[in-house]
């Protein structure tokens, strides 16, 4: 058997259809939406700001924290529970890693910086949606950053390499599976975030890896293109 | 409470005007209401009351009905404060806000006769629909209760029923069964209280030097189905009436958005 049609015709390094907005949460100091097929991520920053209790201070740089959460009518299935789960703790906490190489935090000692980011509704590649606002909602937010960070989730369904699963496609049952969820700086070129599950050779991974920058390349611009937005709009009327 | 901050309000209440130049009794513009709005809930609504925003989405689920309604569905109602809408917020079991939130609004819907909870019985004794109405604030502006019952009540509207074998729900298919809802369906408006002054959707500012509010929950018709007073200042029976009678009139504004 071969895996041989996507869902509407994608091609199998296509991604699914992308809308990215910045500044879409007043009260936040930076935030950002970013869409991928039918999976919505929301990205707020707070910060830097005072950070208590007190132990937890650094003296040295300012911390970074990101909590990642699905709205409870945000799956396709059951109702998703309030209150964090343990995947929800380790998305928030790789997420974090994914973030944290861009960002300078020395100028911020004992402070903290907050990332909270909300899904309204997912159908397959949450955390890479949500590292891809989270990005942006920081530089929106004004930190110093050295680079962007883009991700998407790459993989193998049956005998085909395929950029940004969707929910058909994690599911799939005619023949093995793999998820393969990337974030780099699109600029160095680094890598990020990397986790797997599923099965794939190592030359496979090595491909993945080049079709995961590549169409991580692409999301940078879209990322690019709204924050650019924000401020030319706001250019524009004053 | 700040009193300098209370004090220097009411002085421009005196004018007749608030912070925001808005007259007392009138709500931020724009009041908006779009449905439809979150593909993997049964319903959904996203309401804007100027710059406050909160989504309301309905998952639906077959469960054992209680045993003193075993002819009726039911309703869940819950609401985050999520920390992503205010820098006011924390991760975290829901305080006292949101629980006060979800309740009024819960008895909103649950005592008006809105859901006719007879129609969501699919065995008696055996299995019922519940609907799951969650609640969550994108962006807290201030008066996120009027916005979340107002979105509750579109996203009522909005719900259409999932496939459902009997045996399992297949929440991929909707199909084209609408809820059971009386046209006479009910709406809640706050009004609160500031020195002598009464107003309507206070802001986060405003909401911090409030001395009393009475939500009101009423129907098409004018009748009231519920009620809620908040914080601490007493209140004369006058002030009730002329607060429940300005929340009703308001009501009848709002549904202009729906």
């Amino acid at each position: 058997m071969a895996y041989n049609q996507r869902l509407e015709n994608r091609k199998f390094d296509e991604t699914r259809k992308i809308e990215a907005k910045v500044g879409v949460i007043k009260r936040a100091d930076g935030s950002a939406y970013f869409k991928i097929g039918n999976t919505w991520a929301y990205a707020a920053v707070y910060g830097p700001r005072n950070l208590y209790p007190k132990f937890l201070q650094n003296p040295e740089k300012g911390i970074l924290r990101c909590h990642y959460n699905m709205m409870p009518f945000s799956s396709t299935g059951d109702r998703v529970r309030p209150g964090g789960s343990r995947r929800s703790k380790e998305i928030s906490m790789v997420t974090k890693n994914a973030l944290l190489p861009v960002l300078d935090l020395k100028e911020y000692p004992n402070a903290v910086v907050d990332v909270f980011i909300e899904f309204t509704q997912t159908e397959a590649g949450s955390r890479c949606a949500g590292i891809c606002a989270a990005s942006m909602a920081l530089a929106d937010a004004g930190l110093t950053m050295k680079d962007m960070v883009s991700s998407v989730s790459v993989g193998r369904v049956d005998d085909k390499l395929v950029v940004d699963l969707d929910y058909s496609e994690e599911s799939y049952e005619g023949g093995p599976v793999a998820d393969v969820p990337v974030a780099f700086m699109p600029n160095s070129g680094k890598l990020t975030l990397l986790q797997m599950d599923g099965e794939v050779k190592k030359e496979q991974l090595k491909e993945l890896l080049e079709l995961g920058k590549k169409a991580c390349k692409d999301i940078y611009e879209v990322q690019k293109a709204a924050l650019k937005k924000k401020y030319e709009a706001k250019g524009g009327s004053q | 409470m700040n009193q300098s901050l209370h004090e220097h309000l009411i002085r421009a209440l005196k004018t007749g005007k608030r912070f925001d130049n808005r007259a007392l009794t009138e709500f931020r513009k724009p009041v908006k209401v779009e449905t439809g709005v979150i593909k993997t809930a049964e319903g959904s609504a996203k309401v804007t009351i100027g710059e406050t925003e909160v989504i309301v989405g309905i998952k639906m689920e077959v469960t054992k009905p209680y045993p003193d309604t075993p002819d009726k569905g039911t309703i869940i109602v819950g609401a985050e404060l999520l920390p992503l809408s205010s820098p006011d917020f924390e991760t975290g079991p829901p305080g006292m806000q949101a629980i006060e939130l979800a309740r009024v609004v819960d008895r909103g819907i649950r005592e008006s006769g809105t859901i006719d909870f007879n129609k969501l019985c699919i065995e008696e004794g055996e299995k019922v629909w519940v609907l799951l109405i969650d609640i969550c604030t994108l962006n807290d502006a201030g008066n996120l209760m009027d916005a979340s019952a107002l979105a509750a009540l579109a996203a009522l509207k909005d719900v259409r029923f999932p496939k459902y074998d009997g045996e399992k729900i297949d929440y991929k298919e909707k199909t084209k069964q609408k809820l059971p809802l009386d046209s006479n369906d009910t709406l809640e408006v706050t009004v609160v209280k500031v020195g002598d002054y009464l107003l309507v959707d206070p802001t986060t500012e405003e909401e911090k030097v409030i001395d009393a509010r009475i939500t009101v929950s009423s129907k098409k018709d004018g009748t009231l189905c519920a009620l809620q007073k908040g914080e601490e200042m007493p209140l004369t029976a006058d002030d009730v009436i002329k607060m429940v009678d300005l929340a009703i009139e308001k009501a009848k504004e709002l549904r202009g958005a729906l």
